[in-house]
């Protein structure tokens, strides 16, 4: 097998990916190609797979066989804390905030993997540190005014409320300097209107240059804002295309309804 | 309030109106046994802290972690050993840099001990059955103490007593006789003690340490190397449990190679009744059972010193199992 020359316009290229749990298997050889700046839809029933994908790619899980090569560098069986420093952030199905730390301090988390200052600088507070302090809070601050939450900015975690928790778990990711944001059924929970707020989140971090690969299972959220979306069921690919050709296929609506006599 | 709340307020509150009427009736003798709870304390908090900060990561009772801080004191008695010079009678330039030696070399090398520990024992298991670690602990443990006993025997060590004493270091204030090295205990406790919570509040390690306490998985997708951040942890709680080590043995200037299992055991009491994985209560715990020792051994007898301590424990464990400050671990 030759190597295939270094693809400039996509940012995640998955090739056979599998990934098998004992008897289970459960994502089935998935290959798949996210171009730089798409929104880029991952779809399919409970069960298909779809987070585990997720987990392979970010690090959390060791494919069982398969190769994952971001931005031209491959990153198979790359530990997590790697995998976020070269510029891949997610959010999580059901959240995990740093509940017991304020909104601003969990966005200053993410922010840390870009920092400099080392522990002698912040033990006997040198310039340089008090600096990067100073900027990191104003980044993050921004960060929380880019998601709309900025008057929480001082709140608890835990006690902010649901849709604002979303907000900030994506604040948070963004804190990364991610190239590649994976959304995790963002819209889980959302009330209509929240949807309709939230692709409207996603449009403006598609204009910071990021791309975004999404889970959701909220059809029209999907159709509204992916330019291209590839359905799952038992961990295999099913169909990939464009919203409206996917719609249309006889797996997915078999996969989605069952089988219809 | 709950019912548990109002028995822990209830004994709370008869502890402190008995020692009020004895604050009262015999001052000077009270103020005395003030000082050495404190000076006994400072030192359970410095361990104290290293129990609290595992749990708070990990979830793991570390039960080498009080022999670890013996080792220290053993490694400081080796250390202060190798210095000509140095004087139990006056205080002399020789014996200052002895122990500015000591001291350092005591906490790294504890530090570096911890760390393998972590390495071997722990951190293999990370994704085992808690009881598993909790196995390995205790059998690292018993082998830090068959190191010692074999290093020096099974009896007591001498530590040089190189801290200023005699006349001149040492005053009598109302009826209460201070010595220069009561001060010196709780004054280095406290300055460990303000060095971890600007350390862990500021620095970014300090963060990762909070972020990787609360939601290992995020933290690690937030770009946070886990693996070092624990590391971490072990090495600064070894620092603090080397410190004290050394602080113990130049205060009693004697130990035994299984003083950690009872020392341990008080430390961990105190991290308890403080609320296990939250650091200020560990630190305000040790103070808490220092004290309550002093005033058991001079009040109750001291043969019934263990009895009240680990009665605490289990009074705590009972009515209000998050401490004094409240258990600083998610629920998840």
């Amino acid at each position: 097998m030759s190597e295939a020359p270094a693809d400039r316009d996509s940012i995640l290229e998955l090739t056979e990916l599998t990934k098998r749990f004992g008897g289970l298997l459960a994502v089935d050889s998935v290959s798949l190609q996210i171009k730089r700046g798409e929104v880029f839809a991952l779809i399919g029933p409970n069960g298909a797979g779809k987070t585990t994908l997720f987990n392979s790619v970010t690090g959390m899980f060791r494919p069982t066989s398969g190769r994952v090569v971001f931005d031209g560098r491959v990153i198979t069986g790359s530990k997590p804390h790697e995998v976020a420093r070269l510029g891949i952030a997610r959010t999580f199905q059901n959240i995990r905030l740093f509940d017991f730390m304020t909104a601003v301090d969990n966005v200053k988390v993410g922010r840390h993997v870009r920092m400099k200052a080392k522990v002698w600088d912040s033990l006997f507070k040198l310039p340089r540190e008090r600096h990067e302090e100073e900027r990191v809070t104003e980044e993050a601050m921004e960060l929380l005014r880019f998601v709309g939450i900025a008057r929480f900015a001082n709140h608890y975690a835990r006690n902010l409320p649901y849709g604002q928790q979303r907000r900030l778990e994506i604040a948070r990711a963004l804190a990364t300097e991610p190239k590649l944001l994976l959304l995790d059924e963002p819209a889980a929970g959302f009330t209509p209107q929240e949807k309709v707020e939230l692709m409207e989140l996603v449009r403006k971090i598609l204009t910071r240059g990021i791309t975004v690969f999404l889970i959701e299972h909220d059809m029209k959220l999907v159709m509204g804002i992916s330019e291209r979306i590839v359905v799952l069921d038992h961990g295999e690919k099913i169909a990939e295309g464009p919203p409206e050709e996917v719609r249309k296929d006889r797996r997915v609506i078999e996969a989605y309804l069952g089988k219809s006599a | 309030m709950s019912v548990g709340d109002f028995g822990f307020f209830v004994i709370c509150l008869t502890a402190i109106v008995l020692l009020a009427a004895q604050a009262v009736v015999h001052p000077s003798e009270f103020a005395q046994i003030l000082v050495f709870g404190l000076a006994d304390g400072a030192i359970y908090a410095l361990v104290a802290l290293g129990y609290t900060m595992v749990y708070g990561i990990i979830e793991l009772i570390n039960f080498a972690h009080g022999d670890v801080f013996t080792l220290g004191a053993y490694v400081a008695a080796a250390v202060m050993g190798f210095f000509a010079g140095t004087s139990e009678d006056t205080f002399s330039v020789s014996n200052l840099v002895a122990l500015l030696v000591t001291f350092p070399a005591a906490m790294l090398l504890m530090g570096a001990v911890n760390i393998t520990i972590e390495r071997v024992a722990y951190r293999p298991l990370r994704n085992a059955p808690r009881l598993a670690p909790l196995i390995t602990a205790i059998g690292m443990s018993f082998l830090l103490e068959g190191i010692m006993f074999v290093w020096s025997g099974p009896f007591t060590v001498h530590v040089p007593d190189l801290l200023p004493h005699g006349p001149g270091f040492n005053t009598t204030i109302g009826g209460v006789f201070i010595e220069f090295k009561d001060v010196f205990v709780v004054v280095a406790a406290a300055i460990l003690v303000s060095l971890l919570a600007v350390f862990i509040n500021r620095s970014k390690l300090g963060k990762a340490m909070r972020a990787t306490a609360q939601d290992r998985d995020a933290s690690q997708l937030m770009g946070i190397n886990i693996n070092r951040t624990i590391a971490a942890t072990f090495f600064i709680g070894a620092l603090l449990a080397g410190a004290g080590g050394v602080i113990w043995g130049l205060y009693f200037n004697a130990i035994t190679y299984n003083l950690g299992f009872r020392t341990g055991l008080v430390a961990f009491t105190s991290a308890v009744f403080g609320g296990i994985g939250n650091i200020p209560g560990a630190a305000l715990g040790g103070m808490v059972i220092g004290l309550t020792a002093a005033f058991s051994d001079a009040y109750i007898g001291s043969k019934w010193t263990q009895v009240v301590i680990f009665g605490i424990l289990i009074g705590v464990l009972v009515f209000r199992p998050t401490g004094l400050l409240g258990m600083r671990v998610p629920e998840k």
